[in-house]
């Protein structure tokens, strides 16, 4: 079917597209190797299609060139043939819809009927039909909000339903999602895997997802395709099929198969007497909005002179993310921090790191801790503070500051005034240790997802702090990086680091050991991991 | 971002109600008066009933000045430098010792601001009264322009916002690793230039990614439709309408007091 006769008759367009890919694949000018090369594959109307293999195998690049987004302007990029019901997906418009995995970038107007209205618009349905079909897209999602609802305002997973809605208004025949569900908590991985359900249900579209987290797919979908390093299928079947055939390769690759959990390090054993406290949060609120310079100053000198400051001048009036968390973080401990999305788990983090200041309540570092840089962790100059508490951020590439992985890790010693020598000889034990020594020269932008995780983790590292802050390492992260973290991290916990990490997985939390504070209830309170000896939570 | 910037009681305001495109008229109108007329009277009619028209217009003209402090301030340095600049002339009112103030170049000075002020407003008011996606729907199917370029514009005002939350996130999380721990304004330059860097980068990636988004959902090639039409009702005549008015007052009333002077003479 043609791009003109989808536009003028989208009921008809509502059945599955067949896709008949001989040889194909895509060559990015200007790099050695194609991205993805030698793909035999026929996809029936109406199936459902898992995607797998190893990063670098090219399931991006195969899934862009099925959306018609890939473009070969010099006739050299395109291998082989690639067809949507019988016609190359670029002349196939809106035949295929797509989903990715930055829910930020896949909203392009601010209010969300506007939003799903978007493709419509471009495939020049008439005004008339427009509205009914958004209304009828977003209800299929499970979107209930008005129409003039801002886009800004809604969470992840909700993000990711609006683009969802997006491509399933277009009534696409081939639905494609390129890891939709990695950024997202437990209850949002479900709402997205729910509506792409209900939505293949009425139209019968054909369906191909790529995902890490095989398990929320396996029983959804009625075949996997396992794509090769070096290129071509390796494997292609129904799932169970495939997960027993190709387990070792797909575990060899970092792919999540259902049902399977790395191997890690034993857990730390919690110690029998309560392990020294060093950082100790006290009848806290946090709020995302941050106090003014002259609130903080007000609150400073009520906490000296011990006389309450006006509610207004200490910040006090700002709204609360969260309220009354009473937390400790002890040597050679990990705390892990739960709870549904919005409930503050970051803020709090980040309020015990040293970076947010408290609306209400205290922060105090214990002197095993502060050595000296007194008790108010908001007051640490940045040397201070890399030298006793290393913050992990979510993305990686937030925390770069210089242009090479080498420089990177010496950062954090230079600051804290460790000479030439000492820098090298740390820098060199972290690439080692961490795998990053064939990219030592190399600018961490340029580096791998995996390999950034593990950079940003290692700058932290370098200054050996006694407490690490991390908020979601574990997002996006492949099997084979996920245990690498998790042994790094128990080493370092069996060596007296303090953990307080802010998770949503909860096989990270058993693979640690962790307590548990969980968010979600009010008021907060730590739960131990089964199987240890209870300690008082002050 | 772009549906909150607008504060509800701006929305519900006239100005708020009338369309994107006749707003944007009126102002290019009297901002053109503005433009070719150099005297004080012209401006001070204009600013005087921009200021009256506020008011009805459900505004509060103080506040909205107090708002966009850095305007007035501008406007304010501009006439006081005119002030100091100008060629005396009439009585000396204030002797500096390097140079001296006197009637004449205060009354120069303060043309200057008064002008300056009476053409920022009406821009001002578009921007605080008008929702981005409007004016995007005005601009393309009133005036016409093509739709790639205002749709792909009106997209990366939506990632401003993105980016100016991404912007505190990255001052955490460099702090985190101890950033901006240098002292003086060369450290500081040196951190900013870092940091913008990072924001820089991002937002590549985010676009590139945001232009896949859009690309996939069919944009770029062929005709389309337009989901929303612009509406237009007697507010927008009465919006013109007053604006012809008050661009029409000024020299009118200028000319009448004998004090007219276009910008070249």
């Amino acid at each position: 079917m043609t791009a003109t006769a989808a536009a003028a008759a989208p009921v008809a367009a509502a059945r599955g597209a067949r896709v008949e890919a001989h040889g194909f694949g895509w060559h990015h000018p200007g790099r050695a190797e194609p991205a993805l090369h030698g793909v035999d594959l026929v996809l029936e109307p109406g199936e459902r299609v898992l995607l797998l293999g190893p990063s670098g195998a090219g399931k991006s690049t195969l899934l862009h060139a099925l959306a018609g987004v890939l473009h070969d302007d010099d006739g050299q990029s395109r291998l082989g043939e690639l067809l949507l019901d019988g016609v190359s997906p670029e002349q196939a418009r809106g035949r295929a819809g797509l989903v990715q995995q930055d829910p930020e970038s896949q909203v392009v107007l601010s209010r969300i009927g506007d939003d799903t209205a978007f493709g419509l618009e471009n495939l020049a349905v008439p005004r008339e039909q427009i509205w009914p079909r958004v209304r009828e897209a977003l209800d299929q999602v499970g979107l209930n909000l008005p129409l003039d609802h801002s886009t800004s305002a809604l969470s992840g997973g909700q993000k990711q339903r609006l683009a969802l809605a997006g491509a399933v208004a277009m009534d696409p025949g081939l639905l494609l999602l390129d890891e939709p569900t990695a950024n997202l908590d437990p209850t949002g991985v479900e709402q997205v895997r729910d509506a792409v359900l209900s939505c293949l249900e009425r139209s019968g579209a054909t369906l191909v997802v790529v995902e890490h987290r095989t398990a929320v797919w396996a029983d959804a979908v009625d075949r996997v395709v396992v794509l090769g390093r070096g290129g071509g299928i390796t494997h292609d079947g129904p799932p169970a099929e495939v997960f027993g055939a190709a387990a070792d390769e797909l575990r060899a690759a970092g792919v999540w198969v259902p049902g399977w959990v790395p191997p890690t390090r034993p857990a730390p054993r919690a110690p029998d007497a309560p392990a020294v406290p060093l950082l100790t949060a006290g009848d806290l609120s946090v709020s995302r909005r941050q106090p003014t310079r002259r609130q903080l100053r007000a609150r400073r000198r009520a906490l000296r002179t011990g006389r309450p400051a006006t509610d207004a001048a200490a910040g006090r009036d700002l709204p609360p993310a969260v309220a009354d968390v009473d937390a400790v973080l002890r040597r050679g401990r990990v705390l892990a921090l739960t709870g549904p999305n919005g409930a503050g788990k970051s803020t709090v983090a980040l309020t015990l790191a040293g970076l947010l200041a408290p609306v209400r309540g205290t922060v105090t570092a214990h002197p095993g801790l502060e050595r000296g840089a007194g008790p108010d962790p908001l007051a640490w100059s940045g040397r201070e503070l890399v030298a006793r508490i290393g913050t992990v951020f979510q993305e990686p590439e937030h925390q770069f500051l210089r242009p090479t992985v080498r420089d990177e890790l010496e950062h954090g010693p230079r600051l804290a005034g460790a000479g030439p020598e000492e820098r090298r000889r740390r820098a060199d034990e972290l690439l080692d240790r961490l795998r990053l020594a064939h990219v030592a020269e190399a600018n961490p932008f340029t580096l791998s997802g995996g390999e950034q995780r593990r950079l940003s983790v290692a700058t932290v590292l370098a200054t050996a702090p006694d407490v690490l802050v991390l908020d979601e390492p574990t997002f996006g992260q492949d099997a084979l990086t996920w245990a690498e973290l998790v042994d790094l991290l128990v080493g370092l916990v069996e060596a007296g680091t303090s953990v307080l990490a802010v998770t949503h997985d909860a096989e990270f939390v058993r693979a640690l050991g962790a307590d548990v504070l969980d968010l979600g209830e009010h008021p907060p309170r730590v739960l131990r991991p089964a199987g240890t000896t209870g300690e008082g939570s002050r | 971002m772009s549906a909150d910037v607008l504060l509800p009681a701006a929305r519900r305001s006239l100005l708020g109600r009338a369309d994107a495109v006749v707003k944007l008229a009126g102002a290019l109108l009297l901002t053109a008066v503005l433009v070719v007329s150099a005297d004080p009277v012209t401006s001070g009619v204009v600013l005087l009933g921009e200021l009256l028209l506020l008011g009805l217009a459900g505004q509060r003209p103080l506040a909205l000045l107090l708002r966009a402090w850095p305007v007035v301030v501008a406007a304010l340095v501009s006439g006081w430098g005119t002030a100091l600049l100008a060629e005396d002339s009439g009585p000396v009112l204030l002797d500096l010792g390097v140079t001296e103030i006197s009637a004449g170049s205060v009354a120069a000075g303060a043309a200057i601001a008064l002008r300056g002020l009476a053409l920022a407003l009406p821009g001002l008011l578009v921007l605080l009264t008008t929702d981005p996606t409007d004016l995007a729907d005005g601009l393309a199917q009133t005036v016409r322009l093509p739709a790639r370029f205002v749709l792909a514009s009106l997209a990366a005002l939506r990632l401003v916002g993105v980016m100016v939350a991404e912007w505190n996130t990255l001052a955490m999380a460099r702090r985190a690793r101890g950033a901006g721990s240098g002292h003086g304004p060369a450290a500081a330059l040196r951190e900013f230039g870092g940091q913008a860097f990072t924001l820089l980068v991002q937002s590549l990636r985010r676009a590139t990614r945001l232009s896949v988004t859009m690309e996939a959902r069919g944009f770029g090639a062929g005709p389309r439709t337009w989901a929303r039409v612009p509406r237009r009702s007697w507010r927008d005549a009465v919006v013109l309408g007053a604006c012809a008015l008050l661009a029409a007052a000024g020299p009118v009333v200028s000319v009448l007091a004998g004090q007219h002077r276009f910008i070249w003479a």
